[in-house]
């Protein structure tokens, strides 16, 4: 009976007290309704339409607060939280374990609670883009708290700063943040949504033996593509001398390189800060600056990074390290080249003297190129490859008799000067031509200064230049020929390469024209033009000009500068209203050739008989005269002499005429 | 009292000293700079147009010099039309007379008599006022001025000619102008300069074109006819003038020595050029 008459009054009470929604936004649809609390008045203002999309659209006030079943309209002002957790035990589980959940358990006022990630009546599901904790809003959501100045960076022991700056550069806060990759690890995928806790706890997520299981989640397979770093059998032999995600990955920070390892580092300074240590192998100083280390290019890369093979677990982690430092498991693609090239190549013939990385690059001190203290800086890179390659040094005793002098010539060039004097750093250096890393002879195909790639060489800097080149009869791809065709530096030189506008080239480049083109050249220097150019002035017409430089083509071409069409106005360059007739003059003519230039011919000779006729008769009639002339010159010596006694008595009889005929 | 110096013949007039003198310093700019771009193969030529400022001012030297013996030769034609009407009276007495520059009858026999003298067959033809090799000098200056003078107007304005030449008339024009100078240089350092100053009995040099006066015995003894002629007509005592001062005769030599050292250098120079680097 007494069941039943509870069952009754259940009944009754559903039926009597069913609290609508409605009931309860006849009241809270109000906007101005307004609830106090410890003094502090708000609003209790309840929006239907954002209750009706919420996640919990099917459920009644009274769900979440549950002290209001049953309750009497107005209810008490002072109402429990709602209970989230009543439906969302196993978040609200993992939530009290967590640093946020203990906190607030402790009454701490900056401790969140539910609603402060997830809202209150207008809670969406996650993969809603208006929710707040949706993907992309998860980085502010947690920044609201974390980001810098805020109480709980203040106030509270975070061992981490400029989390939420840090993560928006990184790889993950880039990808989700600036391309929109939703799947892109947010702080929740890291922390866990509910249960956060400090890395010191073993339960955490990124507790150190944690980590790579939260960062396999979305990386996986990742140890594959780490072989490089570290060797595939310690994945599975040895993973407790493994490093941590985070030992290299900062956490915050990750992105496509490498990080400090942290106290890796120390504990190799433990000793080789020390600065008379020495090798007991061959007595050489094994200190290493840490200053300079710090300074460096690698300053974020971790000691054990590049002399890879220590191993933590050993009393002295660096006695497993036999091999020297791999720099190309790093920089794998430079290392390839490398190998390509002469220097890798004397290399791996354990040549004493081929360079190795360090040799250009330093060890642990190494700068990029763009910092001027740097052996690879611009201006420092003659220096660096004349190390080896002046004269008498290990390079240039290797290679003879071609590496005369190249360093000295080079600071002399065009290039040179424009490098040094200048300080023009995009001027071509050794390595511009030669290539970095894989510099090899003008003979191998695969040099950049091969016969074949040298103007492709030549084009990077000289852009425009290498097309016309192409379209130009000293082209292979244009002229197939078995005989040598002229490349850039058959006409510019290499290392001596000097300003075009100058008079030694413009005079020495017709020079470069007569090696190959032999009678032309000859028969250009019997002409004006040419004798102009012997005296050494340029000012006048040479090779190039009438022919073209880089756009060299036959005159039977119509776009060649000498075609038919063309010809007049190229000596207009020079001739101001030349016309078709005046571009008859013969440039090349000889006088030697009756065939070609019959008139030529037959003028110089006849002009030559003329000459010689007139030398032969008038010489004959001088070298007859000499005898003659001797003996007349002892007779007017006699009359002089006869007038120098005569004068004495002899008066002057003779008038003075001074006017005379004149 | 000051003995007075012995009267001495006047041979040329003071117009045709001054063309002489700029005939000298025209034709010696031309034949510098013109060889120097002859010769450019050889390193003197080389020096020389460096020396003289460059290849265009060594061409505008050679233009202006050019100008300059234009305007002798112009202005000798005007002084033959002067002294056709002056001294003359006739056209008929200035060119069949015996003072003629025209080539005569005379000329002929004096040569074949020169011939015969040279191989000592005879006496010394009795010379007139021209003798036929000076002659030959005078008229070669004419053909000269012509030839060289068309060519050279015709590579100084190619662009004009070639409106109605054709373009190889400029290489034809090239070769006849540097050879006829080649010529007119070689003729005049070492045939013109035997003949007049470097013959024995001249040596080193006959100043009579400067200063335009012979010692009488020497005239007497060189142009036997003319004297005869001047005698035998009375003029003789017209043409008798006082010698110059030594500071005169100074400073002609030294024009004289200057101009006979540059002469005789071109010429070593062009016999350099032909034999040893010719090209």
């Amino acid at each position: 009976m007494k069941r039943l008459i509870l069952l009754v009054i259940l009944f009754l009470r559903f039926y009597t007290f069913a609290q609508e929604n409605g009931d309860c936004l006849s009241c809270h649809d109000d906007k101005t309704a307004k609830g106090s609390r410890n003094g502090k008045s708000f609003s209790v203002y309840v929006d239907e339409k954002k209750l009706k999309g919420s996640v919990h659209i099917k459920n009644k006030c009274i769900d979440c607060h549950v002290d209001l079943k049953g309750a009497d309209f107005p209810h008490e002002e002072k109402l429990k939280r709602a209970q989230c957790g009543a439906c969302h035990d196993e978040a609200q589980k993992l939530y009290s374990e967590g640093l946020h959940g203990k906190a607030k358990a402790k009454g701490d006022p900056l401790a969140p609670g539910c609603v402060d990630c997830h809202g209150n009546h207008d809670i969406l599901k996650k993969k809603d883009p208006r929710s707040m904790t949706f993907a992309l809003k998860v980085p502010f959501l947690c920044g609201k708290c974390h980001r810098e100045g805020s109480p709980v960076q203040l106030q509270r022991d975070i061992p981490q700063d400029h989390i939420i700056e840090n993560y928006s550069e990184s790889i993950h806060g880039e990808g989700l943040l600036k391309k929109g990759l939703t799947v892109s690890a947010t702080c929740a995928s890291c922390h866990t949504p509910h249960r956060i806790l400090p890395h010191t706890d073993p339960r955490s997520s990124i507790a150190r033996k944690n980590i790579a299981a939260t960062c396999t989640q979305c990386h996986m397979g990742i140890e594959n593509v780490h072989r490089k770093i570290i060797k595939g059998e310690l994945w599975e032999k040895e993973a407790h001398v493994l490093p941590a995600c985070v030992d290299c990955h900062q956490p915050h920070k990750a992105r496509k390189v490498f990080y400090d390892q942290g106290m890796a580092d120390s504990d190799c300074m433990k000793c080789h800060a020390n600065q008379g240590l020495k090798s007991s192998k061959d007595g050489h100083s094994m200190f290493v600056d840490i200053a300079e280390a710090k300074d460096s290019r690698h300053n974020k890369v971790a000691c054990s990074q590049c002399h890879s093979t220590v191993n933590p677990s050993k009393l002295r982690p660096c006695e497993s390290i036999t091999k020297k430092v791999e720099c190309a498991s790093c920089h794998a693609a430079v290392g390839e080249e490398y190998k390509l090239s002469t220097h890798g190549k004397l290399f791996a013939k354990n040549d004493e003297n081929a360079p190795i990385c360090s040799e250009c690059h330093g060890t642990h001190h190494i700068l990029g190129r763009r910092d001027s203290r740097s052996p690879i800086f611009a201006t420092n890179i003659p220096k660096l490859c004349a190390q080896c390659h002046r004269p008498g040094q290990v390079a240039a005793q290797r290679i003879k008799n071609k590496a005369d002098n190249i360093i000295e010539e080079y600071r002399e060039s065009v290039h040179g000067k424009g490098l040094l004097k200048s300080g023009l750093t995009v001027t071509a250096k050794c390595t511009d031509c030669h290539t970095a890393h894989r510099e090899l002879p003008s003979s191998d195909a695969l040099s950049s200064i091969n016969p074949k790639n040298i103007a492709a060489t030549c084009g990077n800097c000289h852009s425009g230049i290498e097309e016309k080149f192409a379209k130009s009869i000293h082209s292979p791809d244009i002229t197939k020929t078995d005989k040598k065709l002229p490349k850039c530096n058959d006409c510019h030189s290499s290392h001596t390469i000097t300003r075009t506008d100058g008079d030694n080239f413009k005079l020495g480049v017709m020079t470069m024209c007569g090696k190959c083109h032999e009678e032309i050249a000859k028969t250009y220097f019997e002409t004006y033009h040419g004798k102009v150019s012997q005296l050494g002035y340029s000012k006048t017409a040479k090779c190039y000009d009438c022919h073209g430089s880089h756009d060299i083509l036959p005159p039977t071409n119509p776009a060649s500068h000498l075609s038919r069409q063309n010809v007049a106005q190229t000596c207009q360059k020079c001739h101001p209203g030349a016309t078709r007739r005046f571009a008859g003059y013969l440039t090349h003519a000889t006088h030697h050739d009756p065939q070609r230039y019959p008139w030529l011919f037959w003028v110089f000779w006849g002009m030559t008989g003329l000459l010689v006729s007139t030398f032969i008769i008038a010489g004959a009639h001088t070298l007859l005269w000499l005898p003659r002339s001797f003996q007349w010159k002892k007779k007017l010596k006699e009359l002089e002499e006869k007038e120098k006694l005569d004068s004495a008595e002899e008066p002057d009889t003779i008038k003075q005429n001074e006017q005379g005929k004149e | 009292m000051t003995k007075k110096p012995k009267l001495q013949f006047q041979r040329f007039t003071r117009l045709q000293r001054l063309l002489h003198i700029l005939m000298i310093v025209s034709f010696i700019s031309l034949a510098l700079t013109g060889m120097s771009l002859k010769f450019a193969y050889t390193s003197w030529a080389y020096f020389l147009s460096h020396l003289l400022g460059g290849f265009e001012t060594a061409g505008n030297i050679h233009r202006f010099a050019a100008i300059i013996m234009i305007i002798v030769f112009i202005t000798h034609i005007f002084d033959i039309i002067r002294m056709k009407r002056k001294i003359f009276h006739s056209w008929k007495s200035l060119i069949l007379g015996p003072d003629s520059m025209l080539f005569n009858r005379k000329d002929w026999d004096d040569f074949k008599a020169s011939m015969k003298w040279f191989a000592f067959r005879g006496e010394r033809p009795l010379y007139g006022r021209w003798t036929y090799w000076e002659k030959f000098d005078y008229f070669a200056v004419f053909w000269g001025i012509f030839v060289i003078g068309s060519t050279g107007a015709t590579l100084w304005f190619p662009v004009f000619f070639t409106q109605f030449l054709p373009g190889w008339a400029l290489n034809v024009a090239t070769i006849i102008h540097s050879d006829e100078a080649l010529l007119a240089t070689g003729f005049i350092f070492t045939v013109h300069f035997f003949n007049t100053h470097l013959r024995p009995e001249k040596f080193p040099m006959d100043i009579v074109i400067f200063t335009g006066r012979i010692p009488l015995e020497e005239f007497k003894l060189d142009r036997p006819a003319e004297y005869k002629e001047l005698v035998e007509k009375g003029e003789l005592e017209n043409y008798l003038v006082e010698p110059y001062q030594p500071i005169v005769i100074r400073t002609i030599k030294i024009f004289g020595w200057t101009a006979l050292s540059l002469g005789l250098f071109i010429v070593i120079w062009i016999i350099y050029a032909m034999i040893f680097a010719y090209r």
